[in-house]
């Protein structure tokens, strides 16, 4: 199958700073595709302006043969994105996520529903469904954040860090989930992890991203061989160094720093 | 259309799960019945101006319509803050239409807050003029909510913290509220007071609730709906403005 993903001389710059430096890549249709690059080298904001969230500085992106700058809501129809940072109203319940989703994206009602109890079924959310969201786990979240991007029937579905900070045992299960949803949903999956392990079992198709740039591209043991390194791990540590990256704090860390301390939830 | 709906369900679904909510957005009014009710009842009565609490329940009710409206305004920074306001901005609907369908489902709560202060009011012993009067003053109450709920969504797309929202909707809203018809009548004020606070839009929005509650109206009703009805235009689409504006 040709590509669904098509990146050409992408390039954002945040003032002097250059976030993403003139990259090129392709992500094949029905492939599982790992994004990975140490934090700060830029896979957030090519994830932000493949799916419209942020307006390249230059380059050209398809995404399903679409322009996200010029025909975003093409996109915004054919993408599904499961956030890294829960993206749940946790005032409403599950299927009141689902419902508000389904409206959003003009699923008609019939298959709304029959999407919605299939979805919640595949991640064994379906009994609860009535539950409001804030009383869900983080697992279960994820869970959840992850059927509904996949309601509108999305040729593609953007995980930013499906499994951060859950538990091995949860983990596993949201990767059977995923390929699950990936072969009966017929969608690619385009996603980031920092866990090497995962990128190594799940991915088809893996590129690297280091200070704005794509460092390596290949299959898992491809990148190993070019690395001379018996683990992805290591490969990826031989690719991107062993410099620790800093991230400043965003505005929304201090915010939920205050929001717990002004609230017991 | 229906995109505009859920998101006014939302709205309405989120404040009935907060009772919480609801009873501490109750407070600040209540306080102001109570004291200022019993307090300045006596000298009101003195000076031949009538019954006081008759004259402080209407502004008491705009009050918290006004208040629930502008702190809905929170909510975005809520949203922005825990995510879902990046599920609804990269859905394939406009802007336009989720902030028209937030804002008025905040401001259908404002009024819903303001209903329960009637309510209150009524128990308190502040009496109706007429009846047939009430869904006149339910849409002046509609019309102060959309206007002070454009303000929240406008200072919540440019405010990125809690602190600077309070700050500048206080600095904002305070002199809005003190500054008008709310808690005291204009007629004895002077000339120039009178003229400054006839530039305050809530004058014309407090006019029409008291007047579709009491009975006399000073501008007309005419003019008030006119002038409340423009300016909460132009609030509204400068909210909007800001909104489409907001980058993730």
């Amino acid at each position: 199958m040709g590509p669904i993903i098509e990146v050409n001389g992408l390039t954002k710059r945040f003032g002097s700073f250059c976030a993403v430096d003139e990259i090129t890549f392709e992500v094949a249709a029905g492939q599982v595709f790992a994004f990975l690059g140490p934090n700060g080298a830029g896979k957030t904001t090519t994830i932000k302006m493949l799916t419209t969230i942020l307006r390249p500085t230059s380059g050209k992106i398809l995404v399903n043969g679409f322009d996200p700058t010029r025909q975003p809501n093409q996109v915004r129809k054919s993408i599904g994105i499961g956030f890294q940072d829960p993206s749940l109203d946790d005032q409403l319940t599950a299927a009141e996520n689902m419902e508000f989703h389904g409206v959003l994206y003009g699923v008609p009602r019939r298959l709304r529903r029959q999407r919605t109890e299939k979805l919640l079924r595949i991640v064994e959310l379906w009994d609860r469904r009535s539950e409001l969201v804030k009383r869900f786990s983080g697992g279960m979240k994820r869970r959840l954040e992850i059927a509904r991007a996949l309601l509108h029937q999305p040729r593609i579905i953007f995980l930013d860090e499906p499994t951060v900070g859950l538990d091995p045992q949860t983990r596993n299960r949201i990767w059977s989930f995923i390929k699950q949803l990936v072969l009966e949903e017929t969608v690619t999956a385009f996603f980031t992890t920092h866990y090497m392990e995962e990128a190594d079992r799940v991915a088809e198709q893996i590129a690297v991203i280091d200070h704005g740039k794509i460092v390596a591209e290949g299959t898992s043991s491809s990148l190993k061989e070019k690395a001379a390194a018996a683990t992805l791990e290591d490969a990826f540590i031989a690719l991107t160094g062993h410099a620790m990256r800093d991230e400043e704090a965003s505005a929304s860390d201090t915010m939920r720093l205050g929001r717990k301390m002004w609230s017991r939830r | 259309m229906s995109a505009i709906y859920i998101l006014w369900l939302r709205q309405l679904k989120r404040y009935s799960r907060s009772r919480a909510r609801m009873v501490m957005s109750m407070m600040q009014p209540l306080m102001f019945l109570a004291a200022l009710g019993m307090g300045f009842s006596p000298v009101f009565k003195k000076a031949g101006e009538g019954n006081y609490l008759q004259f402080l329940g209407p502004g008491v009710i705009a009050m918290s319509v006004m208040f629930t409206g502008v702190f809905s305004g929170i909510e975005i920074l809520w949203d922005r803050q825990f995510g879902f306001l990046k599920e609804t901005l990269v859905a394939p609907v406009s802007r336009l239409q989720i902030v028209f369908g937030r804002t008025l489902g905040s401001a259908t709560v404002a009024v819903f807050q303001g209903l329960l202060m009637l309510m209150i009011c009524l128990v308190a012993g502040v009496r109706i003029h007429s009846a047939a009067l009430l869904p006149a003053a339910v849409g002046f109450m509609f019309l102060i909510a959309l206007f002070f709920t454009s303000i929240g969504t406008a200072v919540g797309s440019l405010m990125e913290d809690m602190q600077g929202f309070q700050l500048v909707t206080n600095v904002l809203v305070m002199p809005l509220f003190f500054f008008s018809n709310a808690l005291f009548p204009l007629a004895g004020l002077s000339r120039p007071l009178r003229v400054l606070l006839h530039a305050n839009p809530l004058v014309y929005g407090m006019d029409g609730l008291r007047g579709s509650l009491g009975g006399t109206f000073n501008q007309g009703a005419g003019v008030d709906v006119l002038i409340l009805g423009a300016l909460t235009g132009l609030v509204m689409a400068l909210a909007a403005w800001l909104f489409s504006r907001i980058q993730l």
